[in-house]
């Protein structure tokens, strides 16, 4: 078949840095093609690249037969490149119809709009994924899966021919990330080429027909999926053998450090109840919407429950705020590093030190010298990627990002340490990186707890499995005998062994 | 790494960065060179009486926007400044004349209702989570309203009450006007304290991400009342020295100085999203506007041209930045 779109030997470097060198890239009509990589191996520049966003400093892109230079992102979405970015950029207060045609609205006479002849051009794109929603109501009022589906009808409605899916799964449920799966093969049935980006090895298997892999700016293989297993295309990634993708589990248990004992909060969950022992790390499964982060919150004191008990060391904290359970050792580590973890603006020493000002402070002073002292110290521990101490946070790639959001936290020297969504959307060997840290602070005797919507994640990091359903627990497992089934079982609501 | 190392090396635009951050500094140069340049266009510019003026002119403005800043900072915005200027300024002024209240008295009742004007405004913001921006502008109603109710609309002359009251106002010390003093002390230790107490650089952390500040432990809401009390103390405080300055209470006074206040604290690097400006480039930002008004006045240009040449200053001094902040 004909190549719709090749990309030879293109190049591009930021001030000095190399990000891509000598990359080339195909697809054809109704191939679905993986994109992976490591963050900051290229990938956004490449796709910036393809939808004009940025030029290129060498090479050449060739699409349906014709030479493309000087690309700007009007003629590239006009030719029917679009992409669909990770986070969504829509207007939620406005109808679902008028985000599709946003910036091209159907006009009537004296520039008024057509708004007849553009519901009924919303609905046409929307059935084509399968999709029956009242085009008038506002974006915002769809869920998280649906609006993603809007945002892929807009980059249809403009005649795609290519679409570019930057991590498309990252913020939806495995059943929302099925139906989204569907409607792709939907579309590829109708010739449209798709790239896929995601650091989820298993769905580049369950979807994608070939791949390429990217390594620090450089093309490192291609190839068709059936070809290959998983372990392969990490080994591309990341340069490297990984020789196990988990650290060894613990082999004792401490003491117990933090008791909840059935606190509830209307609407959110209730009645939970669990321990953490020390030399033990928890992790905790449900799908999204389970309640997990609400319950965690609620442990930490952002909010207070309506009912229960928290303990800690024996010591009830029910009626602590935040700040005296950083104070005592028990700290939250937020899913969403950059609205609630990380001040973006701000360098990366600042960063390290928000959460405890007392320790880089002498008679309510802050001492600079301290600061860079901690803000240093912490970085490097977490092995952070970082050109200067000084530069904000902002401009680190998400791994180093979520590196700085937990030398935050280790900064404050806690004993019980609740992460939600640790690893999520960052890439494998950050990941690794991050699941040994955790680790070694539980085998030498901190209490560790995480959230995580990732099945192996669970089962391959946790030594003991708590699962939640519609604000419930309702499951316990041994992490060393359980099953990718069995915790899908209770997640799903199947199974619950603390019913009444 | 190696190229950080080599940027510590080049010592002189380091050691100028930790003085000043390069907003202030180059701040500065522009203030030197246009002072400079006036210096010989207008021979009366350097004479003390002046200077002095000058700086009794922009020291009331320049507390606002000291006050101002803050609330910057956090995330916020402080219309009310003027109005509760003018509130503090008749309040005092009529509890002397009408109740004949003892002159510290007075002051003291004016400055703790201004505190309580910010503590309220910090409570709508926090607890009824209204924006600061319609929060502040009614306060700004209410509080010139409350101003004229006081007067009846006609200034009132307090007359001579205290010599210590008029010294304060009208005096000087070391050869400089009180209230430009007043002003330089409290820049010194109100840019000390945003740089370095632990209490104000929660404020930064507060105004670049108020969501990571909260799940950091830090009380988001206790540094919000904190810093509108003290923008609103910090504006009756100005009310109450124009009192005793010109010994007139009088309703209008810093009627659009609210604006004033606002323009220096961004033309000195403020940001109107938070996170981000400093007290000495505020102050900075005040004296630039302060010098080119005076410029108009001695090249003998109309007072009405004011207005449109601040507010050309302030549209370049943003533009600038952004040119500069957006090619790093």
């Amino acid at each position: 078949m004909d190549k719709l779109l090749e990309m030879k030997g293109i190049s591009k470097s930021f001030y000095g840095t190399q990000a891509l060198k000598d990359v080339n890239i195909k697809i054809e009509p109704g191939e679905i093609q993986a994109v992976c990589g490591e963050n900051g191996a290229g990938k956004s520049t490449l796709m910036n690249i393809m939808t004009g966003i940025l030029q290129p400093n060498e090479g050449e892109i060739i699409f349906e037969g014709e030479k493309l230079t000087n690309l700007d992102p009007r003629t590239a979405q006009e030719k029917g490149i679009s992409i669909v970015h990770q986070e969504l950029s829509l207007c939620p207060e406005v109808s679902v119809a008028e985000n599709i045609f946003m910036g091209r609205v159907p006009e009537k006479k004296r520039g008024m709009v057509n708004f007849k002849e553009m519901r009924k051009e919303a609905e046409k794109v929307l059935k084509r994924l399968n999709l029956d929603i009242d085009v008038k109501q506002p974006l915002g009022k769809l869920g998280i899966s649906e609006q993603q589906m809007v945002e892929i009808a807009k980059a249809l409605s403009i005649n795609a021919k290519i679409l570019i899916l930057d991590e498309p799964t990252s913020s939806l449920t495995e059943s929302e990330s099925q139906i989204l799966f569907d409607n792709l093969l939907r579309l590829k049935k109708e010739g449209i080429a798709i790239f896929f980006i995601s650091h989820r090895l298993k769905e580049i298997f369950q979807i994608c027909d070939s791949f390429t892999v990217l390594r620090d700016g450089v093309h490192v293989g291609d190839g068709r999926v059936a070809d290959v297993d998983p372990d392969d295309i990490v080994r591309m990634m990341v340069g490297r053998e990984l020789d196990q993708a988990y650290p060894d589990k613990g082999t004792e248990v401490g003491q117990n450090i933090l008791t909840v004992e059935n606190i509830s909060r209307k609407d959110e969950f209730e009645n939970i109840s669990f321990e953490v022992n020390e030399k033990e790390i928890v992790g905790l499964f449900g799908l999204i919407g389970a309640g997990r982060s609400e319950a965690m919150q609620t442990v930490f004191g952002i909010n207070q429950p309506d009912s229960g008990k928290i303990k800690l060391f024996g010591k009830d904290i029910t009626a602590n705020n935040t700040r005296e359970n950083i104070d005592q050792g028990l700290i939250y580590i937020t899913e969403d590093r950059k609205e609630q973890g990380l001040f973006l603006d701000m360098d990366l020493n600042a960063n390290v030190v928000a959460a405890d000002l007392e320790q880089v402070s002498e008679n309510s002073l802050v001492k600079k010298k301290k600061v860079k002292d901690i803000g240093s110290k912490f970085v490097d521990i977490m092995n952070t990627k970082y050109a200067s101490l000084d530069q904000p946070v902002k401009s680190l790639s998400g791994g180093n990002q979520q590196k700085v959001l937990l030398a935050k936290w280790l900064a404050v020297d806690p004993r019980v340490l609740i992460l939600d969504e640790p690893t999520r959307g960052i890439d494998v060997g950050a990941k690794f990186e991050i699941h040994t840290t955790l680790r070694e602070l539980s085998n030498n005797g901190h209490a560790v707890m995480f959230i995580s919507s990732e099945l192996p994640e669970i089962l391959g990091l946790s030594d003991r499995i708590l699962i939640m359903h519609q604000g419930k627990l309702v499951g316990e497992l041994d992490a060393d005998t359980a099953t990718e089934e069995e915790v899908m079982m209770y997640a799903s609501g199947r199974k619950n062994d603390f019913e009444n | 790494m190696e190229g950080y190392k080599g940027m510590e090396n080049t010592q002189n635009s380091s050691v100028l960065k930790k003085l000043f951050g390069l907003r202030e500094a180059s701040l500065a140069l522009i203030i030197i060179v246009f002072a400079a340049l006036l210096s010989f266009m207008a021979p009366g510019f350097l004479s003390t009486y002046n200077i002095n003026t000058t700086l009794i002119g922009l020291s009331m403005d320049g507390i606002l926007a000291v006050g101002m800043t803050l609330v910057l900072v956090v995330g916020g915005i402080d219309l009310s400044v003027g109005s509760v200027m003018a509130f503090a300024n008749v309040l005092a002024g009529m509890t002397m004349v009408t109740l004949g209240l003892n002159i510290w008295l007075s002051v003291l009742i004016s400055m703790v209702l201004s505190v309580l004007i910010g503590f309220s405004i910090s409570q709508f913001i926090t607890k009824i989570k209204l924006s600061p921006f319609i929060t502040t502008l009614s306060m700004m109603s209410i509080g010139r309203g409350l101003a004229y109710i006081i007067t009846k609309g006609s200034p009132v002359s307090i007359g001579q009450i205290s010599e210590t009251f008029d010294f304060i106002g009208g005096g000087k010390t070391f050869g400089i006007p009180n209230p430009g003093l007043i002003l330089i002390l409290l820049v010194i230790v109100m840019d000390f304290l945003m740089r370095n107490s632990k209490t104000f650089r929660k404020i930064y952390y507060v105004g670049s991400n108020e969501e990571a500040a909260k799940f950091s432990g830090i009380n988001v809401n206790k540094t919000k009342i904190m810093v509108y009390i003290l923008c609103s103390s910090l504006a009756g405080f100005a009310g109450i020295l124009n009192l005793a300055r010109f010994g007139v209470a009088t309703p209008t006074v810093g009627t659009g100085a609210e604006l004033r206040a606002i323009a220096g604290a961004v033309i000195g690097g403020a940001s109107l999203t938070g996170g981000e400006g400093t007290v000495l480039g505020a102050f900075l930002g005040i004296i630039l506007v302060g010098l080119v008004n005076n410029a108009l006045v001695l090249l003998g240009v109309s007072v009405y041209w004011q207005q449109l040449v601040v507010g050309l200053v302030l549209l370049s001094a943003v533009i600038i930045d952004m040119k500069v902040h957006g090619s790093k």
